[in-house]
């Protein structure tokens, strides 16, 4: 009995002894908290995104489809023949004038939204909202192909209202339409975010001393919503830059982008590296785009 | 109430940084060493040398043995279906598992080292043929011991995208004509001349396939439109012969409404009446024609180009005798028939035309598969483009620059 409570009461004093240890070194319990997280993304997450880096610097054999690990700038090189400017370009600005049109919808919506809605007008709109992201994707792309194309919907109303026939089905600006919408709801949400956190007090300070409303929206309401509209803006922007299935559905004969080059690159091709190489073009974009954004403050209001 | 930060300040985060920056050099070793680990250069340049088929004297067997219980094959999504593998596996015992490819680059890479002993078949299309057995991945094989063989439209037995020096690298499957899609409101009569697809008359009205090999359509076109530049054969293009036919592509891509992706897109097209002409597939066609759109399809007088795929055997199949058998069992005139119908393709064996009009009727004659050996003459089947001419001369233009023109033609 009396050997077993001794043992007892040492393996206790050990635990203790652990634990006071673990206290003491401040070091040691972070490192232990933190090592199989950190080590899972290592692994499966930087580790991967390197590989994929360093597989850019390989080549495939043009013959047999293998890969063959010899170190090439060939692929790095080949960017800057034609087509791919013009196709990063095109990526570029599709990805930036969707941003423009998202932020000019979204922010009368979302002021309303936040600041003049009733709280049961509120939660309808945020339904509204966030409804459609509860479809597929696909689903709502294949629905704006029926309403644009020759004889759809759009074509159809335009002419009963004696507008004449307008066939913009395939073409940029089926793209400019399709994304602005799709992506909408990634730019209401933290822009109403934004403009929701305005305390009233400003508004009234403003409206005191004696600005008028269009100039409290200009000095006041607008720099304060800015972190919303680019936090928003990363997500329009980065998710048309890596878009491939829209263009492919709804765009026309020049309607390659970055996404669609890196899929028929794995698919038809099986060229891995170029493949490899081509991602690295968006993520450099998104680099620059996030640290001009972090300038801005926009992380303050993710 | 929190204070509110517009503009950031960068101060703030430099300690945050370095770290960053020991995170990114920890991964960057973590994965250096990862690649240092990959075996190097694989099967580095290995053919691109002198044409011989490697595998070309390996021993064929002579008769069919037990089956070793299971067979692994890699396909098009839609070859193997639970139809006729279900009684092929009651019947033989061999387990079919698939893995399915979404390209024939994708096939050739999942075959390379001989199928890595893993992939016993592959239904290659032939632009991936001579790609695989120049590359040492397929073995031949004794075409005597698929009975069905014999009964094999004359010009599948012998192709010469499966067929090098008398030795069959597998046995053919099926094949469809790139026909010329055209609606007849349009059209009184059919286009005599694939012109129609590089007319200005049609801007904004053409469609056309996005694909690689769909410059062999616009060289075949050339070989009669402009017999100066000498093309006698699509898929061997010399640099100036493929310069001019890249070239006539470019012009053709202001006319072009869509290059299409999947044979869906190409069908919402004509029916909205978007496109009045295109290259398509007889699948289009029948889809369209079945949903009483006023199109047609036709051959025009410069012929036309074709896939035709081909179940060929690993160079390191594991399961020889299930796939000697799946060879068999895949050629009968009624999984021929069956296929025929289920993926929109003409069948190789002729018997099978009386058994797909039985399960669909008038489905023989819509997908041609009774039609005279003329029209099968007129296609010019898909190839493996190869920097080795037929002539043995090394100037052709090989797949890979197809690929890149390809891009250029339509970014």
């Amino acid at each position: 009995m009396s050997t077993t409570a001794i043992r007892e009461d040492r393996s206790s004093k050990g635990m203790a002894r652990v634990s006071a240890a673990l206290w003491r070194r401040a070091w040691l319990r972070a490192t232990l908290t933190l090592t199989p997280p950190l080590a899972w993304f290592l692994v499966i997450y930087i580790a991967s995104l390197v590989l994929m880096l360093v597989t850019a610097f390989w080549t495939v054999n043009p013959f047999t489809n293998v890969l063959e690990h010899s170190w090439t700038l060939a692929n790095f090189n080949q960017l800057f023949t034609s087509p791919y400017p013009t196709i990063i370009l095109r990526t570029v600005e599709m990805a930036a004038i969707v941003t423009v049109t998202d932020a000019l919808i979204a922010l009368p919506f979302a002021y309303y939204m936040a600041r003049v809605a009733s709280p049961r007008t509120r939660r309808l709109l945020f339904t509204a909202v966030l409804l459609p992201l509860w479809a597929s994707y696909l689903a709502r792309v294949y629905a704006w192909i029926v309403i644009l194309q020759k004889g759809g919907t759009l074509s159809w109303t335009t002419s009963k209202l004696g507008l004449g026939a307008v066939n913009i089905g395939y073409t940029n600006t089926a793209m400019w339409i399709v994304f602005s919408y799709i992506w909408l709801p990634f730019m209401i949400v933290p822009l109403y975010g934004a403009l929701e956190r305005i305390p009233d007090s400003l508004l009234e300070a403003s409206g005191d001393l004696g600005a008028r409303a269009w100039r409290t929206l200009r000095t006041v309401v607008l720099p304060l919503a800015l972190p919303g509209i680019i936090a928003g803006s990363i997500f329009t922007f980065s998710l048309t830059l890596g878009d491939f299935i829209t263009p492919l559905l709804v765009g026309g004969a020049s309607a390659q982008f970055i996404g669609n080059v890196i899929y028929s690159n794995i698919g038809t091709a099986n060229n891995l590296p170029f493949a490899a190489m081509l991602a690295f073009v968006p993520i450099v974009i998104m680099t620059v785009y996030l640290l001009g954004a972090r300038a801005l403050g926009a992380f303050e209001s993710l | 109430m929190q204070p509110m930060r517009v503009k950031g300040t960068g101060e703030r985060m430099k300690p945050r940084r370095s770290r960053l920056v020991g995170v990114l050099i920890a991964a960057a070793a973590t994965a250096l060493v990862v690649v240092a680990f990959i075996p190097s250069g694989a099967s580095a340049s290995r053919a691109n040398s002198a044409l011989v088929a490697p595998e070309a004297n390996a021993p064929v067997p002579s008769s069919v043995g037990k089956g070793e219980g299971k067979l692994n094959l890699i396909a098009w999504e839609g070859y193997v279906q639970p139809e006729w593998t279900k009684p092929f596996e009651k019947q033989t015992g061999c387990q079919v598992n698939v893995k399915y490819a979404g390209s024939s680059s994708e096939m050739v890479a999942l075959m390379a080292n001989g199928g890595g002993g893993q992939y016993d078949m592959v239904s290659a299309s032939g632009d991936a043929d001579l790609r695989l057995i120049y590359g040492g991945d397929v073995r031949p094989v004794n075409i005597s011991l698929i009975p069905s063989w014999k009964d094999f439209q004359p010009f599948l037995q012998s192709p010469p995208f499966n067929t090098i020096g008398g030795k069959h690298y597998g046995v053919s499957f099926e094949f469809g004509p790139n026909v010329l899609l055209y609606s007849t409101k349009t059209f009184k009569t059919a286009p005599t001349s694939w012109s129609v697809l590089y007319n200005k008359k049609y801007a904004g009205e053409i469609t056309v396939p996005d694909n690689p090999i769909q410059i062999a359509d616009a060289a075949l076109y050339l070989s009669k439109s402009d017999p100066k530049l000498g093309i006698t054969d699509p898929y061997e293009l010399t640099q100036p012969q493929f310069n001019a036919t890249v070239a006539l592509l470019k012009q053709e891509h202001p006319l072009v409404k869509k290059y299409w992706d999947l044979a869906s897109q190409e069908i919402s097209l004509f029916q909205s009446g978007t496109t009045v002409v295109g290259a398509a597939w007889p699948y289009q066609t029948n889809t369209l024609q079945a949903d009483k759109v006023a199109v047609a399809e036709t051959i025009p007088s410069e012929g036309a180009t074709g896939w035709a795929d081909t179940w060929m055997l690993a160079t390191k199949a594991p399961d020889p005798n299930c796939s000697y058998k799946w060879m068999q069992w895949m050629t009968t005139p009624q999984i021929q028939a069956e296929d025929a119908i289920s993926f929109g393709e003409t069948p190789g064996n002729e018997l099978a035309c009386p058994i797909m009009d039985k399960l669909q009727k008038g489905s023989c004659e819509a997908y041609h598969a009774n039609e005279p050996s003329s029209y099968f003459q007129s296609i010019k089947f898909w190839k493996t483009p190869l920097a080795t001419c037929d002539n043995g001369k090394n100037d052709c233009v090989p797949f890979q620059d197809w690929v890149t023109a390809w891009t250029s033609i339509i970014g």
